[in-house]
């Protein structure tokens, strides 16, 4: 993928030149990007004039934010504690026979990403799962395809 | 007469679809405008914390409330209660004798709460400071511009308010070390993290009413002195980030906060930092390290953040709820605030009262009340009236408490001499088919990966713990497993760094404690009691009480089971992945569990 550098520079430009920011701008760039391209990285290590390697060990760090693309769709599997006891496991299980990939994985068409997340705040609509901005509560195996297939035929036309 | 209608719309009735509802709402009105004979106004509000039964849309003044309604509802409860003030039967709560529930104070969920920190949210539309302030909102603020720092920290020393964030540590003693440093700048923080899985206490009062965190923090600036202040918020609560946001904006037009705090020449400068979803970003001097722009990693304490906090300098970091209660203090005096709660635990803690119980939902009640009143009274018991088996309490840091310890008062103190903790809130509620051992593994897991690395006990320690927990649940568990397990838990309550060590060890500790037939049927027997861990479990179908509704085979996710429709139906074992299924889908009780050698 051909990285923007315009679309870069208008997030770090977004925030004073001061390395508390740089988590939030590395939240941008995810949010943007979908990961932390190595051009926005080098850009920010610029920009806040401090070590490539101290935002490579925020990057590892923080769970937010990734290194490597993610699928055009990002589902967030809540693994919390709610949500686990009222059958997340199974859900993983499902979407790894319907699509193919485990928790942290994309799958080969690229259409879709697999997080195990915690706690997504809706405790009460255990288990819950999000794709993109969308949640969906009290979800069931059998719900699981419906969902699935609705971003599949968005992505076929 | 005027008609208000209030649409919940925080995180859970938005994903039941609330905001078509509010829309909804919006457009029949507007399109009825000036004809209709009664006014009619549409506000969106907070998490009315029973969001399994939303979208919920209450009208006043007639305070009729609604569950579970649909854009298809809203043409009728315009024609019949905003027009004649006659209720829609059907979309009313039913209580557990089957009545319906006309007001929420009548509602069995809601009719025992007392709400101080939860006291705006549901009634008011949190991205609007006029709302706010008509509900009293800032006047403690107006009245601590008046008082000295001293007077402040008395009053909050008379309440007896204890953090709320999990330690419960007494709020004024933290301000009165800030206050008398000399060092300044001094700063302000509000814990925003609420990293515990299974906890939504923080995001509903950030979400559903900003402005009194808002307040709270800014009384404690004026307290201790300090100009600035931050709000660290977790990002994956993306309304919380924007209401807040927009709360501050708001404060600051309205001259409440900024550079002439209500005209006060005072100066109080807010703005929210986002967090990076790590759980240990949670414990406060991490939380510090991330919003300098670091990695998250705890230090250890001496000295406390009070005296060396954010950028080196003095600084109060405060719980969510625990600001929230700061208002109330302010204006009704500490004494009252007092009149609430038990000896040592002062005022009311929120709860989010989940897992296997038939009401689930966010509750607010006077400290002291016992687990039973909580899981039965207000949560109406067990989902199904299967038997309770324990209520895991206070997170990853807390314990799984059994059925014979019901009538515990829930407070600071009582719960922790039984080894749990109460925690920020979190109240986890497991029936039979909830296994102790697995959920122990569950939190061990979990806290091994959020285990920052800094300190060898906790990082080793925990991927000990967790291999001994994985194989006892797979069929591997061996004799002295348990003694095992023991041990490296008191090491690491003895030698970790921070307290997400310190207390990682309680759910293992707890469920051997109260549990430890289940670990020795898993290690001894290769059965897993519950019927959960799938690796010692299969599943059978009683043919006698199977009635061959088909419900397991159409839940079944690999097409393991076949029969006829009114003929009892078999598994196949072969295709079975033992998820469980069949046997939640059931109606008749006819999906049994029995042991697997797995090894
Ligand atoms: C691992 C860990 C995670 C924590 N997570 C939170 C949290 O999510 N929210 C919170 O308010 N406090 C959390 N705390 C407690 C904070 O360290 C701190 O005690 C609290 O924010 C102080 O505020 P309070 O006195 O108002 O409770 C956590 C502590 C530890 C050790
Ligand atoms: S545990 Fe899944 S939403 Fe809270
Ligand atoms: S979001 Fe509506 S009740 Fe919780």
């Amino acid at each position: 993928m051909q990285i923007d550098m315009d679309e870069v520079l208008e997030i770090l430009h977004r925030y004073p030149r001061e390395k508390r920011h740089s988590l939030a701008i590395m939240q941008d760039l995810q949010h943007h990007f979908n990961y932390i391209p190595r051009e926005g990285m080098e850009a920010l290590a610029e920009y806040l004039e401090c070590p490539l390697s101290s935002l490579y060990s925020m990057a590892t760090f923080y769970r937010a934010l990734s290194l490597k693309p993610k699928g055009k769709h990002i589902i967030k599997l809540c693994d919390g504690t709610a949500c686990h006891i009222r059958g997340s496991v199974n859900l993983a299980g499902g979407i790894g026979r319907l699509l193919g990939i485990g928790a942290g994985e994309t799958s080969a068409d690229g259409l879709f990403s697999l997080e195990l997340v915690n706690c997504l705040g809706s405790c009460a609509l255990a288990p819950v799962m999000v794709v993109d901005d969308t949640y969906y509560g009290k979800v069931t195996l059998e719900k699981l395809p419906e969902i699935l297939n609705k971003y599949r035929e968005e992505a076929a036309g | 007469m005027n008609r208000t209608i209030l649409v919940c719309c925080g995180t859970g009735c938005l994903a039941n679809g609330s905001k078509g509802v509010a829309d909804e709402f919006q457009r029949l009105i507007d399109q009825r405008g000036t004809d209709a004979r009664v006014k009619c106004y549409v506000k969106r509000t907070g998490c009315n914390g029973f969001c399994e039964n939303g979208p919920i849309v209450k009208v006043m003044p007639d305070d009729i409330i609604y569950y579970k309604v649909r854009e298809k509802d809203v043409a009728e409860i315009l024609d019949k209660t905003v027009e004649k003030g006659e209720t829609v039967d059907r979309l009313l709560y039913r209580d557990d004798q089957g009545r319906p529930v006309k007001h929420q104070h009548e509602n069995p969920f809601y009719a025992p709460q007392h709400k101080t920190a939860l006291r705006n949210i549901g009634a008011i539309d949190p991205t609007r400071v006029e709302d706010y302030i008509a509900a009293g909102g800032y006047e403690a603020l107006k009245k601590a511009l008046a008082m000295t720092p001293a007077e402040i920290i008395e009053q909050v020393k008379r309440s007896g308010l204890r953090g709320r964030g999990g330690a419960g540590f007494p709020t004024w003693r933290k301000w009165q070390t800030a206050a008398e440093q000399e060092a300044t700048p001094k700063y302000v923080a509000c814990n925003g993290d609420e990293g515990d899985p299974g906890a939504f206490m923080d995001r509903s009062v950030l979400e559903g009413d900003p402005h009194t965190v808002l307040e709270g923090l800014a009384i404690c600036a004026l307290a201790i002195g300090a100009e600035e202040g931050f709000l660290y918020i977790r990002d994956e609560y993306g309304l919380a980030v924007r209401n807040v946001t927009t709360a501050i904006a708001d404060a600051e037009r309205h001259g409440i906060l900024g550079d002439d705090v209500l005209g006060s020449g005072r100066r109080l400068k807010l703005s929210v930092v986002r967090g990076g979803g790590a759980f240990v970003c949670g414990e406060e001097t991490a939380l510090i390290a991330s919003i300098e722009g670091s990695c998250g990693e705890p230090r250890p304490r001496p000295p406390f953040p009070a005296v060396k906090g954010l950028f080196g300098q003095p600084t109060v970091l405060n719980n969510v709820e625990t600001l929230a209660n700061i208002p109330v203090i302010l204006k009704d005096g500490g004494d009252a605030f007092a009149a609430v709660g038990t000896e040592g635990s002062k005022g009311t803690k929120v709860f989010a009262l989940v897992g296997k119980v038939k009401r689930t939902g966010l509750v607010e009640i006077p400290m002291g009340a016992t687990l039973r009143h909580l899981i039965y009274d207000i949560g109406g018991g067990i989902q199904n009236d299967r038997p309770f088996k324990a209520v895991q309490t206070g997170g990853p840091s807390g314990g799984c408490i059994p059925a014979h310890m019901l009538d515990l008062p829930v407070d600071f103190d009582t719960l922790k001499s039984h080894g749990a903790m109460m925690g920020s809130g979190g109240m986890i509620v497991m029936d039979d088919r909830s296994c102790m051992v697995e959920v122990a593994r569950y939190y061990i897991n979990f806290l091994a990966e959020e285990s920052c690395g800094k300190c060898t006990p906790c990082r080793e320690g925990l991927r000990k713990m967790l291999e001994i927990l994985t194989d006892i649940c797979e069929g591997r568990g061996q004799e002295g497993d348990i003694q095992l397990l023991e041990q490296l838990g008191h090491t690491l309550q003895d030698s970790c760094l921070c307290a997400l060590g310190k207390t990682a060890p309680n759910p293992v500790l707890t469920t051997i404690q109260y549990f430890r037939d289940e670990y020795e049927a898993h290690i001894r027997e290769h059965r897993c009691p519950a019927g959960v861990c799938v690796k010692l479990t299969a599943f059978r179908i009683d043919a006698d009480r199977c009635r061959g509704c088909t419900a397991c085979a159409r839940a079944c996710p690999t097409g393991a089971i076949t029969g006829a429709v009114k003929q009892p139906h078999v598994i196949d074992s072969s295709k079975c992945i033992s998820c469980g299924s069949c046997r939640e889908a059931c109606r008749f009780d006819a999906v049994e569990t029995e042991g697997r050698d797995a090894v």
